[in-house]
């Protein structure tokens, strides 16, 4: 296991000690180290455990357990393409698969350059203009092939 | 001349297909024009085909213009759209439209009216009232008047909610827990998250009488974290109770306590299921939990706890504020009050319609959505999530109550519809709900974990035509392994959109 710099250490303990004394604080003190690093390194799993008195399996088990929590760097956006059935019915394969292929990445793939990674989501409740897309908490709706391609071109940018 | 007002919505749905950018656009044009105006970010009426829908403030009542794109703008003012002028995209008043004019909104009746943050203009829209009736009836009566009601579990089971308040009621503990089941992992839903978006005071009300109901003194609302625009006002309206005595140590000066929190999911839909939600909460792995002991008697860290879904909390202030009869009046059979529908997928006017129990599906899809988004017949619905039945068009007569829908071997669920045109394979959609299953399982038990994942590896070979009707057969059987074999609702009920597939689009599977 690599060792965390200094900078993301401190982030971690300081997390760690904000948080936990909340009733069940491992989810939140997950989610403010993925907030503040972009994913949850694997050398902070130690920091954490201490922290809480877990075993550094008891909280490994959680991260792996839940599909948003990521253990390596992501992109620099995240894009997130929904693939449940109310997308699937307005075509949703096309979308998919020229995303796949713009990008050059299947699933929970991050591109060559960096700029993005692409994960699939199951439903973002924007089922009444399908497909939907989510990219770095931003909403769309309606994302044909052709939208795909403006809206990343944007982000790129960014 | 008074500033004009001028509405455009915040809901994540009209944000997604250009919201933001309409507003910024008002908001300049009126800025070159030196026209004064007042923007509100108000919630969506949910009529999503229209979005952005911009409503102006008029003496009679609200125009509505849409669906708005920034480049429509300038046109918009040349029309002198804040005096109600005419437009291509001017759709009258917003009120008088058929799709609206025709719901019931009692849960809905201020989502897309208000500022979704303004206390004061929840207040003035009703707010509050049911707290203060609340406070002078005491829990007995509270829960007599939601038992009264009617209010069955909006999240898709259906279990009468008095009758869960009154098993917390009466669990003695020294710490009783309300918790809030925000987790909308049903893909054709959408409600909960257009009412924490559009009037997250409404949940909060309701958690709050909740917990003067059953003595408890702590709340949590488990959000899935695809929803931060919900996760945004929610945390706004808590922070602005907290600030007026609505949430705290004592409220509006009764001496009753309650404090309420957000915790955000992680993207597991299984914690959409309570027990394995609440194994979430204390922060473990989203594992189920075997009942009994139910979380009525031994929930959120050992202790008595109300699970409710978003809409079944958000019914609660107005049948506290009318009265348990007005909600019963509603409805058909065992099915009372209002269901908020979520019409989506391949439909030309997709949206929320609150309505009555025992409204048809074909009245839904047709009178309301106006049939297939690509024009084609629409072949299939799936009723009630991935995890819901296919109905053919021959069950479109079904009217939407709990009890018919569970005489067609399908259920309501949280009232999500999906339509798919007659390019759908129902053989792949059968595989994808057992794909869905294998991605989303918990794993503790096997029928789920296993049965999922080789129903996959069998749908695969069915496809592919390898001893077709031998294959088929095993699906029926594992089928029934996994609806009387698994301990939740997850393996238990992905038989429901497989067989329902096999039974009414059989070709599919033969082709």
């Amino acid at each position: 296991m690599s060792s965390l710099d200094p900078k993301a250490t401190e982030v971690v303990a300081g997390v760690v000690s904000r948080l936990k004394d909340k009733p069940g604080a491992l989810l939140p003190i997950l989610h403010a180290v993925q907030d503040a690093l972009g994913y949850i390194p694997p050398a902070a799993v130690p920091i954490i455990a201490d922290g809480l008195n877990l075993s550094r399996a008891e909280v490994h088990g959680v991260i792996s357990f839940y599909h948003y929590f990521r253990d390596t760097k992501p992109g620099r956006h995240t894009i997130h393409l929904c693939r449940a059935e109310a997308c699937q019915s307005m075509n949703q394969k096309a979308t998919e698969t020229h995303a796949k292929q713009t990008l050059g990445v299947d699933y929970h793939g991050t591109t060559a350059n960096g700029t993005f990674t692409f994960e699939p989501v199951y439903c973002l409740g924007n089922c009444a203009c399908s497909p939907a897309m989510m990219v770095d908490g931003e909403l769309y709706g309606r994302v044909t092939p052709q939208r795909f391609d403006d809206i990343v071109s944007k982000w790129e940018k960014q | 001349m008074a500033s004009v007002t001028v509405f455009v919505p915040r809901d994540a749905a009209a944000l997604s297909l250009g919201a933001e950018e309409v507003a910024q656009a008002i908001a300049a044009e009126a800025d070159a024009r030196k026209i004064d105006i007042t923007i509100v970010r108000n919630g969506t009426r949910g009529m999503v085909w229209l979005e952005p829908l911009v409503e102006v403030a008029l003496s009679n009542g609200r125009v509505g213009y849409g669906p708005v794109s920034a480049s429509d703008v300038r046109s918009l003012f040349d029309a002198d759209f804040l005096q109600g002028g005419r437009h291509a995209l001017n759709v009258g008043p917003v009120e008088k439209i058929p799709y609206f004019a025709t719901q019931q909104r009692l849960t809905f009746a201020r989502v897309g009216v208000t500022d979704p943050v303004s206390l004061e203009d929840y207040i003035a829209h009703d707010g509050y009232q049911g707290l203060m009736r609340s406070l002078s009836l005491g829990p007995a009566d509270i829960i007599k008047e939601v038992t009264d009601s009617g209010l069955r579990g909006r999240g898709g089971a259906a279990f009468p909610t008095g009758i869960k308040w009154k098993t917390v009621a009466d669990a003695p503990a020294d710490q009783k827990y309300v918790t809030c089941n925000a987790d909308e992992g049903d893909s054709g839903t959408f409600a909960d998250r257009m009412l924490m978006e559009g009037d997250p005071f409404c949940l909060i009300e309701g958690m709050t009488i909740a917990a003067i109901a059953v003595g408890a003194t702590e709340g949590y609302i488990y959000l899935r974290c695809e929803y931060p625009h919900a996760h945004r006002a929610l945390n706004a309206a808590i922070e602005a109770a907290y600030a007026e005595d609505y949430l705290g140590d004592n409220i509006r000066g009764s001496g009753k306590q309650f404090s309420l929190a957000v915790r955000l999911g992680a993207g597991a839909y299984i914690c959409g299921e309570e027990t394995s939600m609440l194994e979430s909460l204390e922060g473990k792995r989203g594992e189920i939990r075997p009942r009994p002991p139910l979380p009525a008697i031994k929930g959120l860290f050992g202790r008595p706890t109300i699970v409710n879904n978003v809409m079944s909390l958000a019914s609660v202030p107005i049948i506290l504020q009318k009265g348990g009869e007005f909600h019963k009046h509603f409805g058909v059979g065992r099915s009372r009050g209002t269901l908020t529908v979520q019409l989506g997928g391949n439909i030309k006017r997709g949206g929320l319609i609150e309505k009555a129990f025992g409204v048809t599906l074909r009245e839904i899809l047709y009178d309301y959505g106006g049939g297939s988004a690509t024009g084609r017949p629409i072949r299939a619905v799936q009723v009630g999530g991935p995890l819901g039945a296919y109905l053919p068009e021959s069950q479109f007569d079904t009217p939407l109550d709990y009890e018919a829908f569970a005489n067609i071997q399908a259920m309501l669920g949280h009232g999500g519809i999906v339509a798919f045109d007659d390019t759908v394979d129902m053989a792949q959609m059968a595989r994808y709900a057992m794909e869905f299953c294998a991605i989303e399982s918990c794993g503790k038990c096997t029928p789920c974990r296993i049965g999922s994942t080789r129903g996959v590896e069998v749908m695969d070979r069915v496809i592919s035509g390898q001893n077709r009707e031998f294959h088929l057969t095993l699906v029926e059987e594992l089928c029934d392994t996994m609806l009387n074999g698994s301990l939740c609702g997850l393996g238990g009920l992905v038989p429901y959109p497989v067989q329902s597939a096999m039974r009414h689009f059989r070709a599919d599977f033969l082709k």
